[in-house]
């Protein structure tokens, strides 16, 4: 059964499938869990980027087409350009409109916006 | 030179976004590609670079191991159901000092465990960093600066 390459490839395809998938699940919970937006993004950035990524090859195998196979990997690539850029502008985004972190926070040594500067943002 | 080699990346990456490597596709990124270079030549001719080879696939392989741990960890993170976090914002002391590289780290930050880039000073000396586990800033410091600035200053040296 696993000598079959069909069947090897099926597995292989279902196995990115469902840890793809599991990935973006647990994004999403994460993205609805955590206390404040700084700590949302680790979720979002991180395990999204990882399930969408799975995903994409999944699609790229299952293809079995050089041409799809390297647009797959080409998006994946894109995504790793794209996802810590959205991230590190939300974040700063916040900290410059004056978003406090979580109260469990410890530590903010990233300097404040003066009280006039927040407001005119 | 350069600007061959970069014409032809970007020849490639067309041929795979549109997913055809006929001839005439080719000639058409080729072309497509030369154009935007002729755009961006001025940036361009001022950010040449050396790289060593190996030391840059080996910073890709480290990155490729990081993320995975990355994510596992947030994943795993999610499903406790007292999530511990001791969230913070650390200020980093940089020693790149070139723009690309700066950028590099702070995106390889991002994608790396517990810790996400925020901002960068004004004078480009201090990356302010937000880490889900802060309650040790000093040793998160010293793991990116053996860790990923070291790879970085190896992988594109002066």
């Amino acid at each position: 059964m696993a000598t079959d390459p069909d069947m090897a490839m099926v597995l292989v395809v279902s196995a990115l499938l469902v840890i793809g998938s599991l990935f973006s699940v647990l994004a999403a919970l994460g993205v609805l869990r955590f206390p404040d937006l700084y700590t949302r993004m680790h979720a979002a950035s991180k395990a999204g980027t990882i399930g969408s990524g799975l995903l994409l090859l999944a699609a790229g195998i299952h293809a079995m087409d050089i041409a799809i196979l390297l647009r797959a990997l080409a998006g994946f690539a894109f995504f790793l350009l794209t996802a810590p850029l959205s991230a590190h502008l939300l974040a700063k985004a916040a900290h410059q409109a004056g978003y406090r972190l979580t109260n469990l926070s410890v530590t903010d040594q990233m300097p404040q916006p003066s009280p006039q500067k927040s407001r005119s943002l | 030179m350069t600007f061959l080699m970069v014409n032809v990346l970007l020849m490639l990456t067309w041929a795979a976004v549109s997913g055809s490597f006929t001839i005439p596709n080719l000639l058409l990124g080729l072309a497509v590609g030369a154009l935007s270079l002729c755009l961006v030549r001025e940036q361009f001719a001022a950010a040449r670079h050396r790289v060593n080879p190996v030391k840059l696939l080996v910073l890709t392989a480290v990155f490729f191991k990081e993320l995975s741990l990355s994510a596992i960890k947030v994943a795993l993170l999610v499903i406790r159901p007292d999530m511990q976090l001791r969230p913070g914002i650390f200020a980093f002391p940089l020693t790149l000092t070139r723009d690309f590289e700066i950028t590099l780290l702070a995106n390889l930050i991002t994608l790396t465990p517990g810790t996400l880039s925020v901002d960068v000073s004004e004078d480009r000396k201090t990356l302010y960093v937000h880490a889900l586990d802060c309650h040790d800033p000093a040793a998160e410091k010293r793991a990116i600066s053996t860790g990923f600035e070291r790879r970085i200053r190896e992988a594109f040296p002066l």
